[in-house]
């Protein structure tokens, strides 16, 4: 049978973090009382005019510079003209023939290796307004949003399956992120994507009939859409069948994607410059001191992990990937923690933890430097392993200090010679049979009976010491 | 003293002298239009219990940094394309009508500041479609030298109203010869000031890179005070200028020795009315007699300047028309379904001549007719430009007809598009280049019409567009004359 290989694209907007919106001085927050932060403006009322915020444009170019792409010389903004009730002007302040970006790449690690994603461009919009729809009543509009500014990010269609895309989008939230521009919370729609795709039999150059793809809530509906829609459109190949060029929507509960319009239904948008808004030379002077300025990025950041504290190349890719587990961790080691053994604690179980408890490195109540202190228990042998785990519990839950919870909690290890080999002697005394095998050799006996030793000290017992004492008594015997 | 008659600064020097004649003024206007105005039509609205306020706080207003204001108690009559906040404003469309803007206009923030009182809201054509002020939704308005006529358009009803002696002083825009053009036919004074020089920031949109707002005064002095007043950078419009703002009083002065006038040779063509055509030429010989040094000059593509025009405004009324959709304010017809609301609402709501552009623009901007319209409309816009730039090298004026005929007959051209749309080919010129120009009375037709005479002057130079503007009227006794009405 021929094999297909799917070709992908995504367009990614994002909501740029500044305290105002685009063209006028609402604010730009989440969350307030429907319509509350409008103006003339952001409503569109006629006689209105837009104000081009100069913190977006900067945020702009920052994301293109991240993003490895060039600059445009010139600012300039379009109107995209179409009539629905969430766009107050019936256009879109955007960017058409000259966006202020193009020409970027992205970095993505895959496990079969690193992978290079064009960026096509990268220009900057405003936000449409929000329609909520409330049954029979009718809909009812929110403009809070309108005008909120967005960058659209499109990638070239490079990406050849959903796991890329979805590192694509990790990848591309880490930086956006690392240079503080934008929340890319994609439940506060603050991060929306729309996915491109094709197939084409594998060695074809051309590109196949592609597919639009809406409404996608998460990277995980991103990757399962993508999914379905690369079947659905591989079943249709082989078949025979013909695959139309629309959009369609992905529900997210039936797991399919649903026709939403077709190629002939798409819109006219005739866009053309947007005569309220005077195009301007962007200052090269202004670029170059942005691109200096700019944050240390995900992708270094893994090299010097790598590099500098030894890890692997999974574990730092797993630490970079947020900006503030990134910094923990850094924290951390400052304090004084191993790197290897801070990473592991942190990935094996504060992750975990955190995730559980619904919270965040910023609303957690404990701090990096006390888990650096923990990890100094573990190192000089108060706290085992196994206990660590109790005590970060404990810290995460009251905010104290790892040697607090140590000693209320009585969870540090015993580490005195005499205690142990009182455990080791019982042990051996309750255990004949399993003693007996271990003198004939079977070394899994001895983990057995390690096993009942930290069971009689309440999993308190040093294991280095355990199994010294242990042996000695043993080889005594 | 007859109130209504006063010139802005005649009345500015009575209120100086006696504060009672603030009132005085608004009551003469007020029983001028009582008597009048059901012929005229010069009026959409009024705000009777806001201007008794505003009259009753200036009268007693003791606070001379207040009292000293270029526009202290003066009534200003605004065309209704201009924001007022709390008071209905419709561009003389149905599909605003009830719309109460929550914002003042620039213009009207800075009318109000410099103590204007906001006398009344002035008739239009639609959405400033037109230059005849019959495409409004409440009816024509009346030229006050002969009510047969159109009084020009699109800001006729604030010609008019300044022509007839119901206004002091009124502001208008102009798109592509809208304040021009009905100042002509009404023998009053109207100027377009450079593009950029006056905030946009509340008036409602035609074609955005072209729009300007401009006083229509009974002299070119009192244009001067209120250019005065509206001129200067507004950090709300990114399109205005931060030039600075010279005081235009000074630049009236009856001095054109020197000054060098240009005549280009392609506003002198068949078609252009023999009557119109003497009394801007007599113009151009009485300002040469007063030491001027007239020239013929060439601006060669003024041929293309309606076609451009009506392709680059057409492309942008239909953008900027696009939010008068029934969601947020103004007209809404009730449907079941959205597409049907759009449909409805805009059908019902706009008139023929709005129509008529929506669709013309949204055309010229559609996929695969983009390149040939509207690009091939900016190169060619482009061209133009250069033309006056090239003129202003050899000349300081540019003197040309502003109407190619005196006021027509209401009703005449309202079947002829293009013939309406020729009414305005002098003056079009202008917005595409987005240079300041004048229309000041320079004549009347046998018929006892008005004709006015253009004088252009290059970008942010109003200065000398104003100083040959006054020393021509001043030499002269035209916008004495009173209209008969």
């Amino acid at each position: 049978m021929a094999e297909y290989e799917s070709v992908i694209g995504l367009e990614v907007h994002v909501q740029l973090k500044t305290r105002s919106k685009l063209f006028c001085g609402c604010p730009a927050e989440f969350g307030a009382e429907p319509n509350f932060n409008t103006c003339p403006v952001c409503l569109g009322l006629p006689g209105s005019l837009p104000v081009l915020n100069e913190q977006a444009f900067l945020y702009g170019i920052q994301i293109a510079l991240a993003l490895n792409c060039r600059v445009a010389e010139r600012l300039k903004f379009d109107r995209k003209n179409y009539f629905y009730p969430d766009l107050p002007k019936a256009y879109q302040i955007s960017q058409y023939d000259q966006p202020l970006s193009c020409g970027g790449h992205l970095l993505v690690d895959m496990k079969e290796g690193q992978r290079k994603i064009g960026i096509t461009r990268a220009h900057m919009e405003e936000d449409a307004g929000k329609l909520l729809h409330e049954g029979r009543t009718g809909s009812v509009i929110d403009y809070n949003r309108a005008g909120v500014p967005l960058m659209e990010i499109v990638s070239e269609p490079d990406i050849r399956t959903p796991e890329e895309a979805y590192a694509y989008l990790t990848a591309l939230k880490a930086i956006l992120q690392y240079i503080g521009v934008s929340d890319c919370d994609m439940e506060k729609g603050s991060l929306r994507c729309d996915a491109n795709v094709s197939i084409r039999l594998r060695g074809e150059t051309k590109l196949g009939t592609k597919v639009e793809i809406k409404n996608l809530n998460s990277f995980n509906a991103v990757k399962r859409a993508l999914q379905y829609e690369i079947a659905r459109q591989t079943d249709a190949a082989v078949k025979g069948e013909a695959i139309y060029q629309e959009t369609r929507l992905w529900n997210d509960e039936k797991e399919m994607t649903l026709t939403m319009r077709s190629k002939e239904e798409a819109h006219d948008y005739r866009y053309f410059p947007e005569p309220d808004l005077v195009p301007f030379t962007v200052s090269s002077d202004l670029v170059e001191d942005l691109r200096e300025d700019l944050p240390e990025l995900p992708a270094v950041r893994k090299e010097r992990f790598v590099k500098d504290f030894g890890l692997s190349e999974y574990d730092a890719s797993v630490l970079i990937q947020d900006k503030a587990l990134g910094n923990f961790f850094e924290e951390c080691v400052t304090a004084g923690a191993p790197p290897k053994r801070a990473s592991n604690l942190i990935q094996s179980e504060l992750l975990g933890m955190i995730y559980e408890r619904g919270e965040t490195f910023h609303t957690m109540k404990t701090t990096a430097v006390a888990v650096a202190d923990l990890i100094r228990l573990v190192e000089n042998g108060t706290v085992s392993g196994r206990g660590a785990k109790d005590v970060l519990a404990g810290m995460l839950e009251t905010g104290n200090p790892a040697e607090d919870i140590v000693r209320e909690k009585g969870l540090a290890q015993v580490s005195d010679e005499s205690v142990i080999a009182e455990a080791a002697k019982k042990v051996i005394a309750a255990n004949p049979k399993p003693v007996e095998d271990y003198k004939n050799g079977k070394e899994k006996s001895f983990a057995f009976l390690v096993g009942q030793m930290m069971r009689e000290t309440k999993g308190k017992a040093n294991p280095a010491l355990a199994n010294k004492v242990l042996r000695e008594l043993l080889g005594k015997l | 003293m007859p109130f209504a008659k006063a010139t802005l600064k005649e009345l500015r020097e009575e209120i100086k002298k006696d504060r009672s004649a603030i009132r005085s003024a608004c009551q003469a206007l007020g029983e001028r239009i009582g008597k009048k105005d059901s012929g005229i039509r010069a009026y959409i609205s009024f705000d009777a219990s806001r201007l008794e306020a505003d009259i009753e706080r200036l009268v007693r207003e003791k606070n001379p940094a207040i009292t000293e204001k270029p526009l202290f108690g003066i009534p200003v009559s605004l065309k209704d394309n201009l924001c007022t906040r709390g008071w209905e404003t419709t561009c003389a469309s149905r599909i605003l009508k009830g719309y109460i803007p929550p914002y003042d206009a620039t213009v009207v923030e800075r009318l109000r500041a410099n103590g204007a009182i906001i006398f009344g809201k002035c008739n239009m054509d639609e959405f400033a479609f037109g230059s005849s002020t019959e495409s409004s939704c409440y009816g024509p308005t009346a030229n006050p030298w002969d009510l047969s006529r159109v009084p020009g358009g699109s800001s006729g009803g604030s010609a008019a109203c300044v022509a007839a002696d119901e206004a002091i002083a009124a502001l208008g825009s102009d798109t592509g010869g809208s304040i021009r053009q009905p100042a002509s036919l009404c023998g009053v004074v109207g100027v377009k000031p450079t593009y950029g020089r006056v905030s946009r920031y509340g008036l409602i949109a035609f074609g955005s890179s072209l729009d300007q707002i401009g006083p229509l005064t009974k002299t070119v002095e009192d244009a001067a005070i209120l250019t005065n007043v509206i001129a200067g950078h507004d950090p709300k419009d990114s399109t205005s200028a931060n030039a600075s703002v010279p005081d235009f009083t000074q630049a009236c002065r009856p001095d054109v020795k020197g000054l060098r006038i240009g005549l280009p040779r392609e506003y002198f063509v068949p078609g252009l009315d023999k009557e119109v055509e003497t009394a801007v030429k007599k113009a151009a010989e009485k300002l040469a007699s007063m030491g001027a040094i007239v020239t013929e000059i060439s601006l060669p593509h003024t041929e293309y300047a309606v076609a451009v025009y009506y392709i680059v405004a057409v492309a942008e009324a239909s953008s900027n028309l696009g939010r008068f959709d029934g969601v947020q304010y103004g007209y809404r017809y009730p449907a079941n379904h959205l597409s049907d609301m759009y449909f409805e609402t805009r059908d019902r709501g706009f008139g023929g001549e709005a129509k008529r552009r929506i669709l013309l623009g949204t055309f010229v901007l559609s996929a695969g007719y983009y390149d040939a319209y509207y690009l091939q409309g900016q190169k060619v816009r482009t061209l133009i430009k250069r033309d006056f730039d090239h003129a202003f090298r050899q000349v300081d004026v540019i003197l040309t007809p502003v109407s190619p005929t005196p006021a027509f007959k209401i009703g005449e051209r309202t079947e002829d598009p293009l013939a309406m749309y020729l009414s305005d080919i002098f003056t079009i010129p202008m917005n595409l280049a987005g240079i300041p120009a004048i229309s000041v009375p320079c004549g009347f037709s046998k018929e006892n019409l008005p004709i006015g005479v253009q004088f252009a002057a290059k970008h942010f130079d109003e200065e000398t567009m104003f100083r040959a503007a006054y020393a021509f009227e001043q030499s002269t006794d035209f916008h004495k004359k009173k209209a008969g009405v």
